[in-house]
């Protein structure tokens, strides 16, 4: 039965997702069990004892303790039994290994901000060794958000006044998408995270010196990309239309009224500030709600972002 | 007079005869009537708009999934418009939907009364609910809502949207269902026509007892509960949000002690709705009386235990979680009796198959799927997988619509001819019926695939791989539409008939089958007199 487990499911990225497939299936069979058991006795109730004529005399047959006690039981052993299942498997993915690697996590309207160990920063893509236990310390800066992987059967609220965490073991390379599962607003749908499990040497490498890519792509490309997986575009459009943000086309040489009564053009040195502090200068009529990005973006990509928004014409 | 009590009357000359619809005219005698009968029909009127209202979100929202980009409108119209629809199916049409429109009209009929116990106060309740949905209409009116229906801070205390006038309106309507059931509570009570002893009673007025006990002790917290958000967002007081020292995840607590509690206001009186239906037309006496009203109590007092199994994945403590999963369980058990019960009911009976009994097998099909599903969703860690997807948004439909909303249905075609005196057409309820139940499980079986595999519940955009469930889902809400405009269309248009219902048309044991159709203001001619049991179809010598 394996093409309906994975018809269901996504194809499971840890040991722990298996087990809580296997306990799917389990539960699937018994519903279907008891799903056709209820049907069949109704269709057959239903043409078996149709009315056939208007004074048709029908038994007295008023109640039956032993039946009684038969249906309620027999499912009560069968809860009980799924519940020790479940809370079992439950506390296998609560309680994790002693050796993490441990990456904390800031949820933000509508971006996931990851910091290692070392001090590195990324946003919305996380790389992992595979085969390593990795668990998450999490908070949000704002409302609650919910940290949720489906290929790993893992799930937690992220909350603003205090620490929730998570872990989880995978055990082959790939690419996992990371969803927001708690209603966050206008971007929820689109504060999607990448994980890349990758091997030991070449998160080695990775942890070293950033993506191959990013250190070679041409300015302007990179920034389409940054715009794209930095949560930019949840926004910021490119085509014109009024988000939260103001939006990219043709901003640039531009002058614009701020909210404190000045004017600002639009230049390299105020796109850079409105990139690591969004907060000094505020266009009217838009709220002041960009978090910063101070510290989460290399040199290169702050050229490239702005060599982007130049290129929006 | 007496012979109106014992045979029908012919057609023709009934139409003249005064009943609660004709008796008094002009709309001024409906606006101040206590008649429960009255109060039930303009409820009823009320919450079937509400329930339009509903709907045409609903289609909104599935057409908007038709595409994973933007399909009709923004991102923002999408948030408000599922908002809506959930505040709106929820307290404005399923939980006053069976308790104050059928509820009012049929209870006191049942129990043999002229009227409810406080008639004033019935029709305060009513205002109060025309009230509360001013409210919530003035929260779109002036822009909208965008929280989800379940209000979770501190995003429903931040957000610039209009959440404390629907809030507001909830609150109101809080009220509203807090007195309809202390009115049906005391009408229980006290109003039984002599003989009629508690394990005599009708099961329809065990399963609104037992909703009226659940309105009137968990509502007061959801009011409480709303109210604090209006403070929070209007005075700033700090009690859920985190910037001013709050705890966000107390609202959660306080927000579901109300609300699982509200799901069982919303499914028993649809699950009395079968009880009463199914003995009608297996033409049978129901089987385990006993069984099947001390399971809507248990069900009752059970369902305020369990509201932390909202919450598994919030960060409560996993010992809450565990005993909070483990009392889940427990209350599927009563749910199960009954359907047993049900099933055991039906065995060797004299089916019929007119429309009410079609939508009270719909309902067992249906509500079967959803309280299997919902096995899946109490067993800890296959919950954590599929909290806030898709499998969540299916099974509560299962339960809510393909439950609560069918047995709704059932139950307006069960007393249609004793409320309006009109019979519908049964020629056009059985397709209608089908249309409906097709569509419906083409809607909601695709979204338990989606949720499984991973599909987060309140998506504008969703990735591609998902589009052809959600495409499949959509065309299914549009054949369950259908379906239910046939049913609005062939309900309505048997208005127009003159007076056509027989006083019993099903054969049904209960008093309200022993007055005329529809009934007179005071219900009965005389004091009704018990000469037998609410089921006891079979003679006298044919019991065993």
């Amino acid at each position: 039965m394996n093409w309906l487990r994975s018809l269901m499911m996504p194809a499971p990225g840890s040991s722990y997702a298996s087990e809580v497939d296997d306990l799917y299936m389990l539960i699937f069979w018994i519903s279907a069990f008891f799903f056709l058991l209820i049907a069949g006795l109704l269709s057959y109730f239903v043409w078996r004892y149709r009315r056939r004529s208007a004074d048709e005399v029908t038994p007295h047959i008023s109640h039956n303790f032993k039946l009684e006690v038969v249906w309620s039981v027999i499912p009560l052993i069968i809860v009980v039994v799924l519940f020790f299942l479940g809370f079992n498997s439950y506390m296998n993915a609560r309680v994790g290994p002693g050796e993490a690697l441990e990456i904390q996590v800031r949820g933000k309207r509508w971006v996931w901000e990851f910091e290692y160990p070392d001090g590195m920063r990324t946003l919305n893509e996380i790389y992992i060794p595979v085969n390593r236990p990795v668990r998450f310390v999490m908070s949000s800066e704002d409302v609650i958000h919910s940290f949720y992987v489906p290929s790993f059967r893992v799930k937690m609220d992220v909350l603003p006044n205090r620490y929730t965490d998570l872990w989880f073991h995978p055990i082959e390379e790939g690419v996992h998408t990371m969803l927001c599962a708690e209603y966050c607003g206008r971007g929820h749908s689109d504060m999607l995270a990448q994980i890349h499990v990758v091997s030991e040497a070449k998160f080695r490498e990775w942890q070293e010196q950033g993506d191959e890519r990013m250190r070679t792509m041409p300015l302007a490309e990179l920034g389409k990309m940054l715009y794209e997986s930095r949560g930019c575009a949840t926004c910021h459009s490119i085509d014109g239309t009024r988000r939260e943000g103001p939006t990219f086309k043709g901003i640039y040489g531009e002058s614009h009224a701020m909210r404190d009564g000045s004017t600002v053009l639009v230049d390299e040195n105020y796109l850079r500030e409105s990139i690591l502090e969004p907060q000094a200068k505020i266009r009217s009529g838009y709220e002041a709600i960009m978090p910063t990005f101070q510290g989460l973006l290399r040199e290169r990509e702050i050229a490239a972002l702005i060599e982007f928004i130049k290129a929006q014409k | 007079m007496a012979d109106v009590l014992t045979a029908p009357p012919e057609v023709g000359r009934r139409h003249f005869e005064p009943n609660y619809l004709n008796e008094r005219r002009g709309i001024l005698s409906w606006l101040t009537t206590l008649d429960h009968k009255r109060i039930g029909v303009m409820y009823l009127w009320s919450v079937l708009v509400a329930f339009l209202l509903g709907g045409i979100f609903a289609m909104v929202v599935r057409m908007e999934l038709l595409t994973p980009k933007e399909t009709i409108i923004s991102a923002d119209a999408y948030n408000k418009a599922f908002t809506l629809h959930g505040a709106i199916m929820i307290f404005l049409f399923i939980i006053p939907g069976i308790p104050a429109a059928l509820g009012n009209f049929v209870l006191p009929l049942l129990i043999g009364a002229k009227d409810v116990a406080f008639p004033r106060l019935n029709l305060a309740s009513y205002y109060l609910y025309v009230a509360g949905a001013l409210f919530a209409l003035a929260s779109m009116i002036f822009g909208g809502v965008d929280t989800g229906w379940t209000f979770y801070t501190p995003y429903s205390t931040t957000t610039t949207t209009k959440v404390s006038l629907l809030t507001l309106g909830a609150f109101i309507l809080g009220f509203s269902s807090i007195f309809t059931g202390v009115n049906f509570i005391a009408t229980v009570h006290k109003l039984r026509v002599p003989g009629m002893t508690w394990f005599n009673m009708p099961l329809f007025i065990w399963g609104l007892y037992a909703t009226a006990i659940i309105q009137v002790l968990a509502t007061p917290v959801l009011g409480i509960t709303l109210l604090l958000i209006v403070m929070e967002r209007v005075w700033k007081v700090g009690i859920f949000d985190p910037a001013l020292g709050g705890d966000p995840v107390l609202f959660q607590h306080f927000f579901w002690f109300y609300s699982h509690p509200a799901v069982y206001i919303m499914i028993l009186p649809g699950m009395a709705i079968i009880s009463e239906v199914i003995p009608t037309f297996s033409k049978k006496t129901i089987f385990g009386y006993k069984a099947i009203a001390y399971s809507s109590v248990a069900i009752a007092f059970i369902s305020f235990l369990v509201w932390g199994h909202h919450m598994f994945t919030s960060g409560q403590s996993d010992l809450a979680t565990a005993v909070f999963s483990f009392l889940t369980f427990l209350v599927a058990i009563p749910s199960a009796i009954k359907v047993f019960n049900w099933l055991a009911t039906m065995y060797r009976g004299s089916i019929d198959l007119k429309a009410p009994m079609i939508y009270a097998i719909m309902f067992l099909l249906l509500f079967a799927i959803g309280g299997l599903t919902g096995i899946f969703l109490g067993t800890i860690s296959v919950d954590v997988h599929l909290h806030d997807t898709y499998f969540v948004v299916a099974h509560f439909h299962y339960v809510m619509m393909g439950g609560t909303v069918i047995a709704f249905i059932a139950g307006l075609h069960y007393w249609w001819p004793k409320m309006f005196g009109r019979m519908y057409s049964e020629k056009w309820a059985r397709p209608a019926a089908l249309l409906i139940f097709l569509g419906f499980n083409m809607t909601f079986l695709a979204q338990f695939i989606l949720g499984s595999r991973g599909m987060p519940r309140r998506y504008y955009n969703y990735l591609e791989q998902f589009q052809p469930l959600h495409v499949f889902s959509t065309i299914g809400s549009w054949v369950l539409a259908l379906g239910l405009f046939m049913v609005g269309g062939y309900l309505l248009a048997s208005l127009r008939k003159p007076y056509d219902a027989p006083d019993n048309p099903w054969g049904g044991k209960t008093l309200e089958w022993t007055t005329s159709s529809p009934p007179i203001t005071h219900n009965f001619e005389t004091t009704p007199v018990l000469t037998h049991g609410p089921y006891d179809y079979s003679p006298q010598e044919a019991t065993r």
